[in-house]
């Protein structure tokens, strides 16, 4: 066995953007596995009851949801363009477009507390009487609606918190025009956010 | 090969003394070093696994008689509960990566750490925190969770004990696992010695890289069947709820969706370490390398399409049942594939009966022994007889006792001298063998009979008439009790008074025994450059060939 003389690898501190990245990916894969148990409950509960999901979709607003996907899209957008702008060492823009991102996320989220509220309003929640007295579909549809809106509400505010983190790692310079891995692997995240609502969207609001 | 008297090659002190940022305990839970971390999950983990062997010793003693023995049911209920929770998800599914894992692949690999070293720790902590959940969840007010490892709905969403901190140590645990999978394949794809082809890797690697996509591609499943099982206890959203549409069965599905492919989480890295050690013992190349390799892949792949063969009694199509029974038949090829090669392996061998090759051997007679119950299992009409019985428990116990605790340690007492840098007792080493190897077969053998005689699973009574056998497995959890004793002494007392181990006092011929015993705080002051296969023994056969 030979050995090189040359230390290819130093430990703590190596650089491999492909690595990392591929290391976000994996991550990326549990995430949409997650919620692939949910599209699976999906799928077999409308395949069981396709009358009552029928009706029970019909009392979602098409309108606020579609505001909502268009918010999104638009953020995906802003966020590729930060990084973008960091490759070109742009660093206030790029900081200026995560803080959009930042703020159409919080929009999506106001629009979603709203949402939610209006459906609390008509008695619609678990466990609510008026809920309760509807057949088991409709049960069964809202019960996945808050579920997967709600856990997809949660990565938003996490994709957030990444978003801000990276604004704080671009002020300080430890992320730069030769060094962005991780600004690409918190896209990468809200990325996923985003394709996981472009499902949930028509699912719940589009399919009557 | 050159093996040097002592353990030490260069000059630069093992990861032990090394100088690290942080002081005392301090240098040991903020390390990112992989050795390190390695070591933290091993200590912990053998707690874990005294307090599951001792809930286990008790649960047998209940059921030395019938009736009352020393225990109330509602007691026994939590018993088998907590057994079961911390064995599988602290002991037996983190076990082989987290340990031998952490500590073996950057160094099979040529590697300086694995990729994500912060990551790494953080898994450690994750699994601190799961696991001390776990044990919070026995004193709280309420009792301890009683739903069996399974947490199958609707008893888990309507009974009063602490299932939801049981079921929040499972969710933190999973995340752990997850995290280490991620780093795995990270750490294989990039950070391979120059040299090393995918071909040239120890098999052991190949079993972690397997292993690792399943805990990626399956563990998601279980968290999120875990949360909608809180989400239930909390809101009662209804849907895994019967009073409200739900439906139970589907939480069977998802559960054993992950569940089952981590039975191959639990068993493939033990096969990969049966394939490390063989060679080595046998002081022959490994036959069918690549089959061995592939067969990793193979099983997870095909594995991850049986679950619902726990589920043959619960309501399934005839088309499905049919299809989830030739599929689990199906997973046999691929272990026996792994079984035929270790034993071509041997033949005409010159054989080293040293002691981690006798817990291999063992290994591959319970392994075989789990394997071929389990295609009973699988098959439809057999099923309906012994679902829920002691068949199970028997059949379950042979492939992750038997086989991958055997495996455990077998890995323990084989890298045991490269992680400590000293040598255990070999005769106390194979007593502990010979009493583990026949307490397990007494404990667990007669079992099989037990469930084809009928008696259920989880009772905490049985008819006088299964008495005998009881009293036999009973009989046989004290033998085993005394020779895990007896290892963990052997192994414990020999850190301090055991002889210094040499570098490669096996003979072995992968990197791990390239390096001093311990090893040094980077692993390679130069990354090694790999122009062969990783057990060539050749010289030994052809000065074998000569001595004819």
């Amino acid at each position: 066995m030979k050995t090189t003389t040359a230390n290819s690898q130093p430990v703590h501190g190596h650089r491999d953007d492909v690595g990392t990245k591929i290391g976000m990916w994996l991550f990326l894969f549990t995430e949409l596995i997650l919620f692939g148990g949910m599209f699976i409950l999906y799928a077999v509960y409308r395949f069981k009851h396709p009358e009552e999901f029928h009706l029970a979709a019909k009392e979602l607003d098409t309108f606020v949801g579609t505001v909502n996907t268009m918010i999104l899209l638009t953020s995906s957008l802003t966020v590729a363009m930060s990084i973008a702008a960091i490759g070109q060492g742009r660093k206030n823009l790029s900081m200026a477009l995560i803080g959009t991102t930042v703020l159409m996320a919080l929009a999506f989220l106001v629009n979603k507390y709203f949402e939610w509220g209006h459906k609390f309003e008509h008695g619609i929640y678990p466990r609510s009487p008026e809920l309760l007295a509807k057949p088991p579909g409709e049960i069964l549809y809202f019960g996945l609606y808050f579920v997967m809106t709600g856990l997809h509400a949660l990565h938003v505010l996490i994709g957030m918190a990444v978003l801000v983190i990276m604004m704080v790692f671009i002020k300080k310079g430890v992320i730069n025009r030769q060094s962005y891995v991780r600004l690409e692997a918190g896209g990468l995240y809200w990325h996923l956010v985003d394709i996981i609502w472009i499902f949930l969207f028509p699912l719940f609001y589009l399919i009557h | 090969m050159t093996t040097a008297d002592t353990g030490t090659l260069a000059a630069e002190p093992d990861f032990y003394h090394a100088q690290t940022k942080h002081k005392g305990i301090l240098g040991w839970i903020l390390s990112t070093d992989h050795k390190r971390i390695g070591i933290l999950y091993l200590l912990t983990m053998l707690v874990f696994f005294s307090i599951a062997v001792i809930l286990g010793l008790l649960m047998r003693l209940e059921m030395l008689t019938p009736g009352r023995t020393i225990v109330e049911p509602q007691t026994y209920n939590t018993f088998f509960t907590l057994h079961g929770v911390i064995m599988i998800f602290l002991f037996i599914i983190p076990g082989m990566p987290a340990v031998f894992g952490n500590f073996m692949l950057p160094l099979m690999i040529g590697a300086k750490d694995v990729f994500f070293p912060r990551l790494n720790l953080l898994s450690w902590w994750l699994f601190i925190a799961g696991g001390l959940l776990a044990l919070v969840s026995l004193f709280l007010p309420g009792g301890p969770a009683d739903t069996g490892w399974t947490f199958y709905v609707p008893y888990s969403i309507r009974t009063t004990s602490n299932v939801m901190p049981a079921l929040g140590a499972a969710f933190i645990l999973g995340f752990s696992s997850i995290l280490t999978g991620l780093n795995f394949i990270t750490t294989i794809h990039r950070m391979r010695a120059p040299g090393m082809t995918w071909f040239r890797m120890p098999l052991f690697t190949w079993a972690l890289y397997s292993t690792a996509w399943i805990q990626i591609l399956a563990t998601p499943i279980i968290g999120i069947t875990l949360i909608l099982v809180a989400l239930e206890r909390w809101f009662g959203v209804g849907i895994f709820d019967p009073a409200m549409g739900g439906d139970p069965v589907l939480y069977q599905h998802l559960f054993w969706i992950y569940s089952h492919p981590a039975v191959y989480i639990m068993i493939l890295p033990p096969m990969g370490v049966v394939s490390e050690i063989i060679p080595v013992f046998a002081r022959r190349t490994i036959f069918g390398y690549k089959f061995i390799a592939y067969s990793s892949l193979a099983i997870a792949f095909v594995g991850s399409l049986v679950w619902a063969h726990h589920m043959f009694t619960v309501g399934m199509s005839t088309t499905g049942m049919f299809v989830f029974s030739l599929l689990t038949f199906l997973v046999a090829i691929p272990s026996a594939i792994k079984v035929f090669n270790w034993i071509s392996t041997m033949y005409k061998g010159s054989i080293e009966l040293e002691v981690p090759l006798l817990f291999v051997l063992s290994f591959i007679m319970q392994f075989s022994i789990g394997g071929l119950t389990g295609l009973m299992l699988g098959a439809l009409a057999v099923n309906i007889h012994v679902q829920d019985t002691y068949f199970v428990v028997a059949h379950f116990h042979y492939v992750m006792f038997g086989g991958a605790g055997f495996g455990f340690f077998a890995a323990l007492h084989y890298w045991y001298p490269k992680m400590f840098g000293k040598m255990y007792k070999k005769s106390a080493a194979i007593l502990s063998w010979v009493l583990a190897t026949i307490g397990f077969n007494c404990l667990y053998f007669p079992m099989f009979f037990l469930g084809y005689l009928g008696m259920p699973r989880r009772y905490y009574d049985y008819l006088p008439q299964y008495q005998s056998i009881h009293i036999i497995a009973t009989v046989g959890s004290w033998i085993l009790a005394l020779g895990l004793l007896i290892m963990f002494i052997n192994l414990l007392t020999s850190l301090r008074r055991g002889p210094v181990a040499a570098v490669n006092p096996w003979g072995g011929e992968t990197l791990e025994w390239k390096v001093s015993s311990p090893p040094p705080l980077e692993n390679f002051h130069d990354i090694p450059v790999i122009t062969a296969g990783p057990y060539d023994y050749s010289k030994y056969e052809l000065h074998a060939a000569e001595m004819k």
